[in-house]
Order: structure tokens, then C-alpha cells, then sequence
């Protein structure tokens, strides 16, 4: 657990760099929430499916993701399972389980919840696992979701990250009332309130609930206590809105300072192990990400396919006339680079 | 609280009020009026012939068939949506709770973009999900999650995931006293989303055969049927499972003057106004029904419009960026040189759907016959 958690914060340092040199385009860090990604994760299956936001990518390497997805699908290059569709952090496995991210906020939640049914209906030993911000809470489709999975009996975890900003609203702006935790009996639903920022305290909550909801068929609500340390995205200067002085404080307890304090305790870790570890993975990782750069796009056709199973008359026409224009115009397009078929 | 309890009822007063005046003999003292078009039975059971047994149904009985065909054959198949257990409020869902179990036909609460995401939940872990949606009015909080998610499941994940198991069944179109927000046709703005399809039935043998079609395609899909046909569309239906091609327009009546284009309700208000035409100007049209709006068939219509050279695309929802205007601009596109005249639209006007003035609003016969007309004298 915790030598993920280290993996996730320095990949996202490392991916971090990368964009301010203009190498990737866009991402999103976890930084702050590794506890509540890594200690959730640990606590459920690959049975399990999990419908996630955009940040949880800690969740998804615990599952087994390895770093060369990460960065191909950041990359957009041939190896992307995405097929280089999606802006970074977009990740999504079907071997692993983790249904495909996408950028409109909350909508995963109902959709988590018609999975639960499925799994309930299909008698299965499992559940699904619903990642979301607090943010997202004030979107319809949370209601929504807490509704259909209370009253249709669904066995859905609920895992909210309150870490305290919606990009740069905060949560005292985003809800009145006790938090999402106050929402959860509201709804019919069993909830927990838990410390997001203790990894292990993480895994028990998830884990209990895990258990109580495939026993119940009932859902279950986690209102994870965490802090976004990070910025939203490198979209974003969060500086603008809150100050370096809250930063750094909750930088001082961070949730990977507070589990490696606690394995130094129990003589499990030390300063050497720290640095070996931190030392590989920057190795790996930067092994990754020179790879993922080097392979070339995916073939320009792939942005006509997968709309359908079938590529319908009208969009092959169109998929033709493009091809011809390529045809004429070849130099003005990037077409070099996006002629690589799998 | 209150108020929203309130404004629930009230959306169930305009539910119920539907529902009771089913039927279409307005007496005199009725303030509904009859309908603005005389229902066609198909003409050519295409399918019929070939499946042997017929029984003769209404257009939500031929649904009702369907959908209990659909359950029948898949035992991982459920029916959801509002009202759903007790039959629905167009009756659509009758006795399939009784024969299915609660389990796999039920209520949901009343949110319909809740209805939307849990179906494609349902559909991504690999169960059949078919959705009502109590009325095409009430679609646009599902919105999202049917333009944004269901449509972009498979492309986004590379093919890794879909919901082609999803099927949105939304009652839609004028009924004689709807009014603003139990009559419309939203069928254009989701047709402008790449990923859905779409279909419109015009009667009880077609709605069958798209339902069942639109199930077993491995795409997600809208079937919009046209409300006012749920009693009035009655016809032979086979008895057995059949499909009807998605994607692919039919020529109801054929002819060589003009081309008129529609689908749902519309494609008989056409077929009468093709009979006008042919008593009072003594030309034979040739009638078009859509049937799929997404994809839709550019290459029969264009046929067609090569043929005559006059075309008239008729439909029930706005002008303005309404799907009559894609047909017009590919028939431009394809038809030029034959065009005799200008594609013409006969559509609702660019407002909100009226209540009492709906008379004056629909593309009714006369008005599509004045169209055909001066096509015709161009």
C-alpha cells in the first residue's frame, strides 16, 4: 500500500513536470488523496467494478494498472486503450474493472448504481465502488443515484472525497449542512464518516462496507475527510485562491507522511528503504513516459471508429472524403505521425 | 417540500388527464378535438408474409408484445421507468411485472436522468435495459447522460466498453390537447449526437419490429413513439419475433411528381395528402416514411428526389434546425441537377407546442397539400 501510494506522488510530480514542458497536455494530480485511493482500493476486488471521477489513478495502479498505461493513454499514443480519444488522466481498464472515465462530473454515480443492480440481479459476490468529490454531490445525478440505490436496494459504495475544493470553491460554498456524511440517512442510506488522510482507517471503512453492502444488497455512503494539495489541474494556480500557508500545513501531515511515521514506528520502514523506493520509481517511471513518447499517434481512421459497433454508411462517406482531402493536402496535416495501425 | 410534492401531482393530474381521454370520438361537449389525420394500416406487412401467424393489435399492445418477447428470450433483461410495474401510464407495460417478477420490470423514482444512468449502468455490466421514459417532453434531464454518456461509452473507451444494450422507449409527438409539454418531438437534438440511433414507428406492426430491433442492437437507442398511435394504430402484427432494419427509409405509396418525406404520425397526414393531391391535381406523390432518423436512409430519399424532382419534408417539431433541414441540405447536396423546385419544410412553427391553437400549429394535409402544390407550379 504505502510503496503505491509513493508511486502515485511521484508520478504525478514527474507527470506534472512534463506538461509545464509542454510534453503532455493536460493533468490532474492526486496529491493529498493518495490515502483514500490506495486504502479503498486495497479494500475491494477485481471482481468489484469501479466507476471512478479523474482522480483516482492511485485506485487504479493498486488494481494492477501498470505505469505504461498511465502514460500511454497520457500520451494519446498507439498503445492507448483509448485510442488516443480522451484528454490525460482519462483512464479506464476492462481487464482491470475501472469503467472509462469521463469529464462530466456525477455522471458516473447513476450509472454505478444501474451496475449494482445488474450484479445483484446477477447474484454476484460483489459490489460496485462509486468514486466522486464533494463537488460533484451538488450535481443532480448524485441525488439522483442516492435515490435509485436506496430505493432499488443496490449494492453500491459510495466513496466521496471531501478534499475541501470544488477547483477553487470550497466546500462552505459548495453545501450547507453536515457535510455529505449528514446526507446519507437522508436517503436510507448506512454511512460512514472516515479520516481519508489515515490509509488504514481507509481500508476498514471501505472494507466493512464492502461486506455490509453484497450481504444487505444495500448501498453504502463514505464521506472520506481528505485535502487536495494539489491544484485542480494544470489547468489551475490554486494559490489565486487559497493560501500557501493552508498548503503547506496539510503538506506537513500528509497522508504519506502520516502512514511512513507510522511503519518507521513499527520499525517497518526507514530513511534508506525511502530513498531506494523513491529512487526506482522515478527510474520506472521515467523509463515509461520516454517510451510512451517515442511511440508514434494512433492511425488518423480511428477517429471514425467505435461511434457504432458498425461504421454507418454516412460516417464511412464522410471517413472517404476526408481521406481524399489527405490526399491532396497532405502536407498541411500532422499525417506521419498518425498512420500506425495496431 | 411542499411545493415539489405539489408540482408532482399537478405533472400527474396532466398524466391521468391523457390517459382517460384515450379515446379519440370527441363527443360534442368534449373540448379535445378528434385527431388531424386518418390512420393507414400498413399496406405491406413486408415481414408478415414471411411469419406466418398475425394478431391483430394496437400499436401498445404490439409494444407490450415486444417487450414481453424481449423479457421472454433474455433472462437477463429488465423494464424500468416510471409507472412501469403497473402497466405505464400508455399501457405499454402491462402484466409483465406479473409474468417477470419485481425484480426485472419496475418502478423507479420519478428523475428521469436517474432512469438514463442507471440503464446505462444496467447495460455496461451486460443486461439488457430497456427504459421508458413517461414522456419525450420530460427526455431533457436525461440529456446528459444520454448524449454525453451513452452515446460516448464505446468511443471514449476505445471499444473497451458500451452500453448497446440500452434501449429508451419515450412516448412523443401531438395527441389533440397535449399542449406545451405533452406533445413535442425532440427527435432533432438527439439526432445531432453521433453514437445514438433513432427511430420513429408509424404504426403497431413497426413499433414491434423496431422495438425488438433497437434491443438487439448493439448500440444504444431512442425509439420516440408517437402517442396519439397507441390506440388509433391498429393493424395485423405478427405474432412472432421480428425486426424491422434500422437505418432504412420505406416508400409507402409510390408515385412520380413529388416526394413527400416523414415519419411517425406525419407519414399519414402524407398519405392523405398524397390522395388530395391526386383528386385535386391529379398527380400521384410518392410517400416516404423515415423510419430511422439515425442513421437515416440519404440514399432511397435521394432516389426518390432524383425520380420527381419535387420533394416536400414534412414533420411535427419546429423548422428551425429541425431534421427536415438535414434532409433538405443532403438532397441539395446530392440532387441538385434534378431538382424541379425547391425542397420544401412543412413543419410545427418555431414555437413552443399550443395548446388550444394546436389546429393552426400541426403540418396538417391542407398544409402540406398548398406545399405539394406550388412544388408543383414552381
Amino acid at each position: 500500500m504505502y510503496c503505491d501510494m509513493v508511486t502515485i506522488n511521484v508520478m504525478d510530480k514527474i507527470m506534472y513536470g512534463l506538461h509545464r514542458q509542454g510534453r503532455i497536455s493536460f493533468y490532474m494530480t492526486n496529491t493529498g488523496e493518495e490515502a483514500v485511493q490506495i486504502g479503498s482500493a486495497a479494500a475491494l476486488t477485481l471482481e468489484d467494478t469501479i466507476y471512478a471521477q479523474y482522480r483516482e489513478a492511485g485506485v487504479l495502479l493498486h488494481r494492477g494498472q501498470p505505469l505504461a498505461k498511465f502514460m500511454n493513454q497520457c500520451y494519446g499514443n498507439c498503445e492507448d486503450d483509448g485510442k488516443g480519444r480522451q484528454m490525460p488522466v482519462h483512464y479506464g481498464s476492462k481487464e482491470l474493472n475501472f469503467m472509462t472515465i469521463s469529464s462530466p462530473l456525477t455522471t458516473q454515480l447513476p450509472q454505478a448504481v444501474g451496475a449494482a443492480y445488474a450484479f445483484k440481479l446477477d447474484k454476484k459476490n460483489a459490489c460496485v465502488a462509486c468514486y466522486f468529490g464533494e463537488g460533484a454531490t451538488s450535481e443532480g445525478d448524485a441525488h439522483a443515484a442516492f435515490n435509485f440505490a436506496a430505493t432499488l436496494s443496490c449494492p453500491v459504495v459510495f466513496l466521496c472525497r471531501n478534499n475541501g475544493y470544488a477547483i477553487s470553491t470550497p466546500v462552505l460554498e459548495q453545501l450547507k449542512g453536515d457535510g455529505i456524511a449528514a446526507k446519507g440517512p437522508a436517503y436510507g442510506i448506512n454511512t460512514i464518516r472516515v479520516d481519508g488522510n489515515d490509509v488504514l482507517a481507509m481500508y476498514y471503512a471501505t472494507k466493512s462496507a464492502r461486506e455490509f453492502c453484497i450481504k444487505q444488497k444495500k448501498p453504502v455512503l463514505i464521506e472520506a475527510m481528505t485535502y487536495r494539495i494539489g491544484h485542480h489541474s494544470t489547468s489551475d494556480d490554486s494559490t489565486v485562491y487559497r493560501s500557501v500557508n493552508e498548503i503547506s500545513q496539510w503538506d506537513a501531515h500528509s497522508p504519506l507522511v502520516r502512514f511512513r511515521l507510522y511503519l518507521e514506528s513499527l520499525g517497518l520502514w526507514c530513511q534508506k528503504k525511502e530513498q531506494e523506493l523513491i529512487d526506482s520509481t522515478k527510474k520506472e517511471i521515467f523509463r515509461a513516459f520516454g517510451e510512451a513518447e517515442c511511440k508514434s499517434k494512433p492511425h488518423w481512421k480511428n477517429l471514425f471508429t467505435d461511434v457504432y459497433k458498425e461504421i454507418p454508411d454516412h460516417i464511412r462517406k464522410q471517413m472517404n472524403q476526408m481521406e481524399k482531402h489527405l490526399e491532396e493536402f497532405k502536407e498541411h496535416y500532422p499525417l506521419s505521425s498518425f498512420t500506425h495501425t495496431k | 417540500m411542499m411545493l415539489s410534492k405539489l408540482s408532482t401531482r399537478l405533472r400527474y393530474v396532466g398524466r391521468k388527464l391523457l390517459l382517460s381521454s384515450g379515446e379519440f370520438s370527441a363527443g360534442p361537449k368534449s373540448h379535445a378535438r378528434g385527431t388531424h389525420f386518418k390512420y393507414f394500416p400498413c399496406e405491406k406487412p413486408i415481414v408478415a408474409v414471411v411469419l406466418g401467424e398475425t394478431q391483430k393489435l394496437n400499436m401498445y399492445q404490439a409494444i407490450n408484445h415486444g417487450l414481453n418477447i424481449a423479457l421472454e428470450n433474455n433472462p437477463r433483461s429488465v423494464v424500468f421507468g416510471e409507472d412501469v410495474a403497473f402497466g405505464g401510464v400508455f399501457r405499454c407495460t402491462m402484466d409483465l411485472k406479473n409474468r417477470y417478477g419485481a425484480n426485472r420490470v419496475f418502478n423507479t423514482p420519478l428523475c428521469e436522468q436517474g432512469i438514463a444512468g442507471f440503464g446505462i449502468g444496467l447495460a455496461n455490466a451486460g443486461i439488457l435495459a430497456i427504459a421508458e421514459i413517461q414522456f419525450a417532453d420530460y427526455i431533457f434531464p436525461a440529456f446528459d447522460q444520454l448524449v454525453n454518456e451513452a452515446a460516448k461509452m464505446r468511443y471514449r473507451s476505445g471499444n473497451m466498453f458500451d452500453c448497446g444494450k440500452l434501449t429508451i422507449r419515450a412516448p412523443c409527438g401531438a395527441v389533440g390537447h397535449g399542449g406545451l409539454y405533452h406533445s413535442q418531438s425532440p427527435e432533432a437534438y438527439f439526432a445531432h449526437t453521433p453514437g445514438l440511433k433513432i427511430v420513429v414507428p408509424r404504426g403497431a406492426m413497426h413499433a414491434k419490429g423496431l422495438l425488438l430491433s433497437c434491443i438487439d442492437e448493439p448500440d444504444p437507442c431512442i425509439i420516440f413513439e408517437p402517442k396519439t398511435l397507441y390506440r388509433i394504430a391498429v393493424e395485423e402484427v405478427p405474432v412472432a419475433h421480428y425486426k424491422i432494419e434500422i437505418g432504412k427509409a420505406e416508400i409507402v405509396r409510390s408515385g412520380d411528381a413529388v416526394t413527400l418525406v416523414g415519419w411517425g404520425t406525419q407519414v399519414h397526414v402524407l398519405l392523405e395528402v398524397a390522395d388530395l393531391v391526386q383528386e385535386k391535381l391529379g398527380v400521384s406523390c410518392e410517400v416516404i416514411d423515415l423510419v430511422s432518423i439515425l442513421p437515416w436512409d440519404a440514399e432511397l430519399v435521394c432516389k426518390s428526389a432524383k425520380k420527381t424532382g419535387r420533394v416536400i419534408v414534412a414533420h411535427e417539431a419546429p423548422m428551425t434546425n429541425g431534421f427536415g433541414a438535414e434532409i433538405a441540405a443532403t438532397i441539395q447536396t446530392e440532387c441538385f441537377l434534378h431538382l424541379e423546385a425547391p425542397v420544401q419544410r412543412v413543419t410545427g412553427w418555431d414555437c413552443p407546442f399550443p395548446h388550444i391553437f394546436e389546429p393552426f400549429y400541426l403540418p396538417d394535409k391542407w398544409r402540406c397539400f398548398a406545399a405539394v402544390r406550388d412544388s408543383l407550379k414552381y
